[in-house]
């Protein structure tokens, strides 16, 4: 493929940081998981690990980072927007435990 | 060359040669299919969330993470093994290309029994679809409905795995289709990374 040539040039060492570097993220989850803070605060700092990890992987595992520099905005553009568009009924879920008899 | 040749044959071959993004059209058709893949799963974590926020009675039924644990080990395993096989059929070396391949899916089926052990862990603990003894039964619901879609992405995989690493072996698939199985590989378990602190983590028993 049209990259093979910049991957070749890589070593397995790369990879096995990568790799090394998702274990540690995924045991960082596990660590907050057993924190003492709220759900909310909780929720903010795992989502934030998850990301880094899935960006990690996206971008080395995938080898996107590699790729030409317009699709590699294409993937992250659309699917940012649409992740985002997703967002649109938080509110809507707080009203629900605030404003019963949905919640019961 | 006429003028009318060139007048076509110009336009006409730049539109028509070099895919987008110069990326092979194999490649370019399962960046769009994960693409497709996010929209639906970020979908159902959206509206797991969603029911999580707006009931006041959710479950927290899991009181061990070895599980989830030893699934997260051997999925993101399964992905450097991959990685590993992919190095191969670029150099050439089928057999271990296809060792390694064959390695990536036999990790692929520990974590689907281990995914099942669990299942019918919580399925013996009087967990289904629509109740459950802790709380909303939503959360059966949510959970099989995510967890199983994940789970069956993981099957194809494996699936897909073996089909397209005997075919290589063989010589009627190459390299690149390794990579871009690969891919779908990775992206299965780039979704394991936000189903774990989104459906076990947070609903762990303190």
């Amino acid at each position: 493929m049209t990259t093979a040539e910049e991957r070749k040039s890589n070593g397995i060492g790369k990879d096995l940081g990568i790799y090394a570097c998702l274990l540690v993220l995924a045991g960082l989850q596990f660590v907050i998981a057993y924190q003492k803070i709220g759900a909310s605060q909780m929720f903010g700092r795992m989502l934030t690990v998850a990301c880094v990890e899935a960006g990690l992987a996206a971008l080395y595992f995938m080898h996107l980072w590699t790729e030409k520099r317009g699709f590699l905005l294409f993937v992250a553009i659309f699917t940012i927007a649409v992740l985002l568009g997703l967002q649109f009924g938080w509110t809507d879920s707080t009203r629900m435990v605030v404003g019963a008899p949905f919640s019961k | 060359m006429s003028q009318a040749d060139s007048t076509l044959e110009g336009p006409v071959t730049g539109l028509t040669i070099g895919p987008a993004f110069s990326i092979p059209t194999k490649k370019l058709a399962m960046w769009l299919f994960i693409i497709a893949d996010t929209m639906t799963f970020a979908a159902c974590l959206v509206a797991y969330g969603f029911l999580r926020n707006g009931s006041a009675d959710w479950p927290r039924p899991f009181h061990s993470i070895t599980n989830v644990a030893a699934m997260t080990l051997i999925l993101l395993t399964s992905s450097l093994t991959m990685l590993v096989g992919l190095r191969a059929a670029r150099a050439g070396d089928k057999a271990a290309a296809f060792r390694w391949t064959m390695i990536t899916a036999a990790a692929g089926i520990i974590f689907a029994m281990l995914h099942v052990r669990e299942w019918l862990g919580l399925i013996g603990e009087g967990m289904t679809l629509f109740k459950n003894p802790w709380g909303t039964g939503l959360f059966g619901a949510s959970f099989f409905s995510i967890t199983g879609l994940h789970l069956t992405h993981v099957t194809g995989g494996v699936i897909a795995l073996v089909v397209v690493g005997v075919r290589y072996k063989g010589g009627r698939y190459n390299a690149d289709d390794i990579e871009v199985l690969g891919l779908y590989w990775h992206f299965v378990d780039l979704v394991w990374m936000f189903v774990v602190p989104l459906v076990y983590l947070l609903n762990l028993a303190h």
